[in-house]
């Protein structure tokens, strides 16, 4: 009898810690979810917008310290790229990590293809792309960068998805961008541009598909690929935007994967200077300037490009000011704290997520009004990353 | 040629007396805010466990190949040509002393 207990015992146990398995995995839509990166305790909150808050805590992924996040085409999971190497995808329903790989010694962000089916990372060692199955975690290509040295391959950045099922990725130290092609089961083919530029530092693709920008750390301008005519080679753009200046310290490299393009304009930071860049988009041309608090890092537009939001490079990078993208005017200013290092936009932008990394919160404000609506605690949050970047190009 | 040389060494001396003498000085809150600064921005490029990125590693180990005062000059001029941006309108000379000890030491790289 008491055996027979025992055994009912054990079954209902069971059962009920079975059941507390199903239920961690959710059925829900993740339209309005996202992830925070925490990237000195190497964890990401999945984060709700509609309710505002963190939903679950991920643990476990290792230097997050730079990190970003791509996500797969059904927005159930988010891929993780860390600073030492590690490609974690993660699971946001089931809240768990679903797969773990360390790939590479020294990694800087990564992108999804056009079909979904393959993750590719840029690392800065060993210098080069490699490029994943996105179910399985897979290896299937290794595109070593060019050889800066006997033991030195060039450092690969600005690594986006592209129209065609395509990747394309700069070479820092070498100043070439790569275009991969993606075939049915690795890469089909790829397409070298070299004498590019010095340094190029970021990379960019225009909403639409249509342009890859790289912004130059080495020199002035930005060097340009037109993909409906790669033939026509790369073009240089906005040459002279600092000549005669001299340039200030650069304690944070801007970043441009966050680009701005509101109408004809694209707002762009400028390297080592307090302002942004206005490029009319169908000259290329530069057709102004907005003097900023300090030196921009992500100039960012509401998703109806009424309004650019930008953050700052360390030391000022307690402020976030907010740019009328008609007038060029700096309409108002909220200073959230120190360590300012990332913002997301809800999906049709009515309010805004931003880190403050120092003060261990992440605030949400209404973009109409600029009021903080309500603060959310994270651990030294950086990147923020919403689901709809799953349906965009280059994000 | 003598007494050159001892002003040279007792400068030297000197200087190095000073820089202590005020890294001594600096308080346990700047330390701890110099610390923050380290893992936090300079870890942007040098990594959160200062094992690199767009920075080189700053392992210890590797850091013996350079004398305290290269790393100083690096950390107060930058390394042009590189991404590596000067510091001295940030930092002080003693604040600069305490982060290359530090850095030397290994206090802030991560295994």
């Amino acid at each position: 009898m008491k055996n027979k207990m025992n055994r009912l015992y054990v079954i209902v146990v069971t059962l009920l810690l079975s059941n507390t398995i199903v239920e961690a995995c959710e059925v829900r839509g993740t339209g309005d979810l996202g992830i925070v990166i925490e990237r000195t305790t190497g964890s990401i909150q999945i984060v709700d917008t509609s309710s505002r808050s963190a939903i679950a805590r991920v643990e476990g992924l290792g230097d997050l310290s730079h990190a970003s996040a791509v996500y797969s085409r059904d927005a159930r999971y988010a891929f993780v790229f860390g600073r030492d190497g590690g490609l974690t995808k993660i699971d946001l329903l089931c809240k768990k990590i679903e797969k773990r790989i360390i790939q590479g010694g020294n990694s800087i962000g990564g992108a999804i293809s056009q079909d979904g089916k393959w993750v590719a990372v840029s690392n800065y060692e060993p210098g080069g792309v490699r490029i994943f199955n996105s179910t399985t975690l897979e290896l299937v290509a290794d595109l070593e960068a060019t050889a800066i040295s006997d033991s030195k391959r060039s450092r690969t950045v600005g690594l986006v998805d592209a129209p065609g099922n395509r990747f394309i990725f700069s070479l820092f130290d070498s100043g070439e961008i790569w275009i991969v092609k993606m075939g049915d089961s690795s890469v089909a083919s790829i397409e070298k541009f070299t004498d590019i530029g010095n340094q190029p530092y970021d990379g960019l693709i225009t909403p639409d598909g249509r342009r890859y920008i790289a912004g130059l750390f080495g020199e002035d301008g930005l060097a340009l690929i037109d993909l409906w005519h790669p033939e026509d080679g790369v073009t240089r753009i906005l040459n002279n935007y600092g000549r005669g200046e001299e340039k200030l310290p650069v304690y944070k490299m801007p970043h441009l994967e966050g680009w701005a393009v509101a109408g004809d304009k694209l707002f762009l930071p400028a390297v080592g200077r307090h302002e942004l860049l206005v490029v009319n988009s169908s000259s290329w041309q530069e057709s102004g300037r907005i003097k900023v608090h300090s030196q921009p890092v992500f100039a960012i537009s509401r998703p109806d490009g009424r309004h650019i939001w930008v953050n700052f490079a360390f030391p000022h990078n307690n402020v976030v000011q907010i740019i009328d993208s008609e007038s060029l005017e700096i309409i108002h200013q909220l200073e959230p704290g120190k360590g300012v290092l990332h913002l997301e936009f809800t999906p049709r932008g009515e309010e805004v997520w931003v880190s403050v990394r120092d003060k261990n919160i992440i605030n949400i404000y209404d973009t109409e009004s600029f009021k903080l609506i309500k603060s959310i605690p994270a651990e030294t949050p950086s990147g923020i990353f919403f689901t709809n970047r799953a349906g965009e190009t280059g994000l | 040629m003598k007494t050159t040389l001892t002003l040279i060494l007792t400068s030297l001396l000197l200087l190095q007396t000073v820089a202590v003498a005020a890294t001594k000085m600096l308080s346990e809150q700047r330390k701890a805010e110099l610390s923050n600064m380290v893992k936090q921005d300079c870890g942007s490029c040098h990594g959160l466990t200062l094992k690199g990125g767009l920075g080189p590693n700053l392992n210890p180990e590797r850091l013996k190949l350079f004398p305290i005062e290269y790393l100083e000059l690096t950390i107060l001029h930058g390394r042009p040509g590189t991404p590596m941006p000067p510091w001295s309108a940030i930092l002080t000379k003693s604040e600069i002393n305490y982060i290359a000890t530090q850095l030397k030491r290994g206090a802030w790289y991560e295994k």
